[in-house]
This record gives C-alpha cells, structure tokens and sequence, in this order.
C-alpha cells in the first residue's frame, strides 16, 4: 500500500497539488488587478474606456467559464504568437493562415520549438494563469464596482471639502475605504475560484482531478504493476476532503481579515467592535 | 530610434535562420496518453505504449530528436493546426473529415475492428442501449443504428455502465476493450467485429510537407524491415503488415 | 436546405423531437445556431427549475442556520458547508454514483440516473446551499430597528417572518442572489460535460457545441455561438432580476434608491 501511494504517477499527484495552490496564489492578486482595472475604467469619464470596462464586464461574466476555456486559450496562444510574428519577422513571405494551420516563423514560437519540456509546461501553467484572471476579473470589477459606489457619500465630500483633486481623493479616500464593502464579495468570488480549479485540465494542466482521474481509473496487469478496479470513487473522496479543508481554511482566514478590515468603519460589522470595546 | 529597429530586426532575422534548423531536429509529439495499450501514462509518469516505442524508433530512423507531449482528446487537432506540437500519435485513425483539416502519413496500424463487451452474450445488439465514448467514430455508428445510444466522457464511464447495467454493451476498439474483458470475469467480448474508419496514422499540420516525408519514408522502412511487424505483435494489436 | 428546414428538422432535436440524425456535413452556422439553441432548452430547464425549487429549501437553510436550537442548526451548517466547499463536479460524480447503487435497491430510482431528474436534485442542493448562505448573511444584518418595530406592532411567529423579517431578508440579500443565479445557470452546463451520460445523442448547448468543435474541429465557431446565446440570456436574468429588485425596493422614499447612482457623479 505504501509502496502503491508512493509511485512515480502518486509524485505527480502531489506535485499537483502544489501546482493548484501556486495557481491560485498568482491567480487571486492578478485577477484583482485585471478587476481593479476593469472597475476603474468601467466608471471611467471618457465613454470609449467605460464602454471598455463595462463590456469586459459584461461578457466575460455572462459566458459560463468551460465554455470560454475551450477556446479561450488556443486563441490566447494564437494572439501572442501572432504580435511576436508580426514584431518579429516583417519579412515572412508565407500567409499565417494556411487552411486550417496557424504557422508564425520559428523566431515568433512561444516557447521556441527548441525550449525544453519544462518551459512549454511552464508556458501553458503561465496561460491558465492569465485565463483564470481574464475570467474572474471580470467577476472581481463587478465587485469592486459595486463597492466603489458603497464607500459612504460623506466621506469623499469630507475629501473634496480638504481641497483633494478627484484623483486624490480616489487614491486616498476612495480606494482605501472600498475595501471593507468589497470584501464579502471578494471572498465569495475566492470560494468561486477555488471550485473552478478542476477545469483547469482543460486549459493543459495536468490537475489533481486528471491525475485522480488516471490513477483511479481501471488499470489491467499488463500495463502496470499495480492492477485494481474502478477506484475513482477514493481518489475523488480525497479530492472532495481536500477542498472541504482548503474552503474551511479560507473561511477561517477571510472571517479574520473582515474583523480587521471592519475596524473603526462606519458599518453595523464596525458598530459591533465598537460597542464590545466600550463595555 | 530608426537605427535600433533596423539592428533588432536584424538580430530576429538571424535568430530565424538558425531556428529553423532547430525546428528541424526537435520535435514534438503530441498525444492522449489514456489509451492503452496504444498509447497511456505507465507507473513512472511517462508516456508508453506501443505508440511511444513506434514513434522513438521512427525519429531515431528520420535523425530527428523528439519530445512527448500530452494533450486532452478534445482540443487534440485544434492545438495541432495551432501549433503547439507537431505530430499527433494518438491512435487516430484516418478518416476523411480529418483529413481535410490535417495530413496523415500512411497507416501504422490496418484497420483495427471495434468490438462490443457486454455483461452476457445474449444481448440485443439492435435494440438494446449501447454505451460509447462521446465524439468517437463509435458513438457515430451507433446513433446510425436502432440501437439507443447513451455517451459518457471518457472511455472509463462506458466500461462501468456496462458493469453497472445502465447499458447492455459498449463499443470500443478492439485492441482497448481486449485487455479489459480478459481481466474482468463479469465482462464477456461478444463474438462480432465492426469494421469503422481506417488504419491508424501519423496527423500533421498540412503545411509540414517535409516533416510528413520523412515519417513516411521511416515508415516504409520499418515496415519492409519487419520490426512495425514485431511491435504490434508485442502490443497484441491486430493486423500485420 | 434552407435555414428554415434546418430550425423544423433540429430545433427540438435536445428533447428528442425531429430529426434522429445529427448533421453530419456542411455544418452550416445554421445547423450549428439551431442545434446549440436547442441545447439551451436543457441548460433553462435546470436553470429555472432548480432555481425555484432551491429558493425554498435556501430560506429553510437560512432560518435553520439562523435558529438557536442546535438541532436546526447544525445540520444546516453542515449542509450549506458540504455543498459550497466542494466543486459541482466531484457533487455529480458522486450523486450519479449514489443513484446507479439505490437503482439496484428499488425500481422507484430507476429515473435518477437520467440528467432531468438526477442532474436537476445536485444542482437544486448545490443553488439551496449557495443561497441560504446569501440569504443567512442577509438575515444577519436586517437592521435591528425593523425587528423591534415588528415587535412594537405585536406582529410575531408566522406574520413577523411572512411580513417583515421575510421581505427584508430577500432585499437585502437580492444582488448578492442574482449573482448565485447566473452562476446556477453557467453550472448548467457542466451536467452532460462531466456528469451525467447523454442518451440519444439529446444534450445541453455545450453538449452540440463540442459535437460540432469535434466535427469541425474548429472551435472558434461553435463556442462563441454557445458564448453568445449565454450572454444573452444573462441578460434576461439580470433584467428579470433588475425588475423584482424594483418591486422589492418599491416601498423605500426615493433618495434611497436612487442613492447608488447618484454616488459615482461625485467623484467621477
């Protein structure tokens, strides 16, 4: 048993746990800043750059994320190739599209068809990064917008009134104050993020879920050493175990950031500590 | 500023010659690595199967350097016309709807059958409910017959339905489902082949004329010789050439 | 053929009506917009029935968890915990597993394991669970000044929930729920994609959208025809919702509800 738990293929489970969490660990603060983006430039004053924001918005979040996995990355993967094509070799004679084929010179090829496996593996990890923002970026300026309208009224005029610019007033006041109403909703959008995960399989990655999926489906002796039925249901138990204690853990730390964040606001959350400090 | 650009786009246009040249020793092979004995993931967490040894003999005989890659089934021609890897071997047979999209080198494999795996023998083959996997020739032929047709995603759902009586048999190639029959005592192979698609081949981008050429003619090669012959015999896939 | 045909031949191909054949060539963009609409019937038939029934059951949780008898609850707690902390796939491979057994056991399950009905019960637990959060954060924070008004007019038990406690809950917790709802209906597609077997060739949208990307391969057309039919009906959710909210904040004085956009001019 020990010895089955320790396999080669097993190593690659774990190791892609790993490669989950780091996901999400580049994933949350660049979808925050794709969201911060979109939310700045969805209240923009100059209408083309609010459209922008608002489009952005509006399609990513009403398109269900398979769906925008699917094909979403192949065209990623097309756009850079084409710019670096475009930047790179102006003289090519041949058209990029030929029939069905997308061909860009060599020199134009990310990774460069000579780079090793790990930096193709890392490219693709790289590319679900960035999709995983686009998408929950989206979802995250949604959020921010809405609590960049939730920041009390009285507060900017208290900024406007110390004669602040309206630029001063957005970075003093108006996004230091945000975040407390954003919060819930951040921390939602992160349970959201972490239970989209087992699509990353989609986008290239080898997942815990792919892995769950290999190792526990049916193996004859002939191809392994370690024959044995349908296992799926154990492996995805753990897989079911593992994110009910990612999701508590997260809980646990988001209740803790909101009682520090609610501190000395003007909200019923900041009400409370209030008045359990005073008594 | 005009000088700079003039010396970049030089430098671009060297490091394009001497790419070329790599491009013509790394390449990359694409495929499923869930289909044995074709092609799976073995315990070490490497690509094997009768197609791994098939492809690293054949870019040992065409001088060129390879590097498996594993892609899932679905997006498996799309990232090849795109260009992420440059060969697909992955147990795809030769059909012509894929063909007009991709280039094949001659077939690898004849033509395998495709057999039926059912609880009993004495199942309605015409009426009964039939499981295949979702988008394969199989799942094809089936919704041409009386026979109702049920689709799960992977290969894996479609043997378990059968085991769990939810279908009466599943289609499948015949080189997959053997393995599986003779290892489960709940699971017989029905005594009826289906002939469907061609023989299995190398897919390439339509442009890579010369990537095909020099596959085919390492085919050819291990075909006169007699080792494709052994390899198949190894894998116990059917048909010699 | 001409487009017209193709919508008669393929329109109600999801629910099985019209004809047994799926295209097998051309694959025009008509084929492709009719057979993926015809899909969307399934993806709205999960939606709206889960939704509704989820509604009820997501306010029970919400007063269970709300409630101070710890065997109300905790089974709450728990419930809403299973089903929000564990992603909508390993759910359906499980409830799919679960049905296959209990069919052996009684010919009352034999159903279950079919999409409409088994598909529809994950989905209608997985939308309680998410909404009786919402709805229990919202219970939480109804201003305390409503209650003891409920109290002062000698409203309690059944009235001072159906009358004050109730309606307040849902305002408050309104945008918070349309989010969840477009959630709910992008989740929809995930049932044929890798939970429950498709019969007969009868899908969801992403069910003939991947069939086509498969024939065609090319996927740059059939999804971002899948894309759009979602958007716009994320569209209907959002107005319809938009709609109800109006209604639910009818009784507030004017300012109040025209404080949110009135905010943004200042420091726009």
């Amino acid at each position: 048993m020990a010895c089955y738990l320790t396999t080669v293929k097993h190593m690659s489970l774990y190791w892609s746990v790993l490669t989950v969490l780091s996901l999400l660990a580049i994933t949350a603060p660049l979808a925050l800043a794709f969201g911060f983006g979109g939310a700045t430039a969805a209240r923009a004053q100059f209408a083309p750059l609010r459209w922008i924001g608002k489009g952005y918005i509006a399609i990513v979040r009403g398109v269900p994320d398979i769906a925008l996995f699917l094909f979403f990355v192949i065209a990623l993967d097309q756009g850079i190739e084409y710019l670096r094509h475009q930047v790179l070799c102006p003289d090519w004679p041949d058209t990029i599209r030929q029939g069905n084929d997308f061909v860009v010179c060599q020199a134009a090829k990310v990774p460069l068809g000579t780079a090793p496996q790990w930096v193709h593996e890392v490219y693709g990890f790289m590319l679900a990064v960035l999709t995983f923002a686009i998408v929950f970026g989206a979802f995250a300026a949604n959020v921010l917008f809405g609590a960049m309208r939730a920041v009390p009224r009285a507060q900017l005029e208290t900024a406007e009134a110390y004669g602040m610019t309206r630029r001063q007033t957005f970075r003093r006041v108006l996004v230091p104050q945000m975040w407390v109403y954003a919060l819930p909703g951040l921390g939602n959008l992160w349970m959201v993020l972490i239970k989209a995960t087992p699509l990353l399989f989609l986008l290239g990655v080898e997942d815990i879920v792919y892995w769950a999926r290999e190792l526990g489906g049916t193996k004859t002796s002939r191809f392994t050493d370690y024959p044995h039925g349908d296992w799926r249901m154990w492996y995805f138990l753990a897989l079911l175990v593992f994110y009910l204690i990612f999701t508590r853990l997260s809980e646990v730390v988001l209740a803790r950031v909101m009682t520090r964040l609610t501190h000395g606001q003007a909200t019923a959350g900041g009400d409370v500590q209030r008045k359990a400090a005073a008594t | 500023m005009k000088t700079l650009i003039t010396t970049t786009a030089l430098l671009a246009l060297t490091a394009t010659a001497t790419l070329a040249d790599g491009h013509a020793s790394t390449v990359r092979m694409g495929t499923e690595g869930a289909y044995p004995p074709y092609n799976f993931i073995n315990d070490a967490g490497e690509v094997d199967g009768f197609e791994r040894e098939l492809g690293d003999e054949l870019c040992a005989r065409a001088e060129l350097t390879c590097e498996w890659v594993t892609n899932e089934w679905d997006s498996i021609i799309p990232n090849l016309v795109s260009g992420n890897y440059d060969t697909i071997i992955a147990g795809m047979s030769i059909t012509d709807e894929r063909d007009e999209v991709i280039d094949f080198t001659q077939n690898y494999t004849l033509p395998d059958p495709s057999a039926y795996v059912a609880a009993s023998e004495d199942v309605d083959l015409e009426n009964g409910v039939l499981a295949a996997q979702t988008n394969t020739i199989q799942a094809a032929f089936i919704s041409e017959t009386g026979a109702t047709l049920v689709e799960f995603a992977t290969p894996e759902e479609t043997i378990a339905a059968v085991k769990n009586g939810e279908a009466d048999a599943v289609l499948a190639d015949k080189a997959f489902l053997t393995p599986i029959a003779d290892e489960d005592p709940d699971l017989v192979m029905l005594d009826k082949d289906e002939m469907l698609g061609g023989g299995i081949g190398l897919g390439l981008r339509e442009s890579d004329g010369e990537l095909k050429a020099k596959f085919d003619a390492a085919i050819t090669s291990m075909k006169e010789d007699g080792s494709l012959n052994a390899l198949l015999e190894k894998w116990e896939i059917s048909g010699r050439f | 053929m001409s487009c017209w045909q193709t919508v008669q031949d393929y329109g109600l191909r999801a629910v099985g009506i019209g004809e047994r054949l799926l295209p097998r060539e051309d694959f025009t963009l008509c084929q492709q917009f009719t057979l993926i609409g015809s899909g969307m019937i399934w993806n709205i038939y999960f939606g709206l029935v889960a939704l509704t029934f989820g509604f009820f059951l997501a306010t029970a949780l919400a007063m269970g968890k709300n409630a101070q008898n710890p065997l109300l609850r905790k089974p709450a707690i728990w419930f809403i915990f299973i089903f929000r902390g564990s992603p909508l796939f390993i759910q359906f491979f499980f409830a799919y597993f679960l049905f296959l057994n209990l069919k052996s056991v009684a010919p009352f399950f034999d159903p279950f394991s079919a999409a409409w009905l088994g598909a529809l019960i994950v989905l209608f637990l997985n939308t309680a669970a998410y909404s009786g959060e919402i709805f229990y954060g919202a219970l939480q924070s109804i201003p305390k000044g409503d209650l003891e008004a409920a109290d002062a007019y000698g409203l309690s038990g059944w009235a001072r929930f159906r009358r004050i406690v109730w309606p307040t809950m849902l305002r408050l917790a309104w945008p918070a729920y349309t989010n969840e709802a477009i959630f709910l209906f992008h989740a929809t597609a995930l049932v044929f994609f890798s939970g429950f077997p498709a019969w007969q060739q009868r899908g969801d949208a992403l069910y003939y959208a991947s069939y086509f990307a498969d024939k065609t391969f090319n996927p740059f057309v059939p999804y971002p025809i899948l894309a759009l039919y979602f958007i716009a009906f994320t569209l209907v959710i959002v107005s319809v919702f938009g709609l109800i909210n109006g209604r639910l904040n009818k009784h507030l004085p004017n300012a109040t509800r025209s404080k949110l956009r009135l905010r943004p001019n200042l420091v726009r």
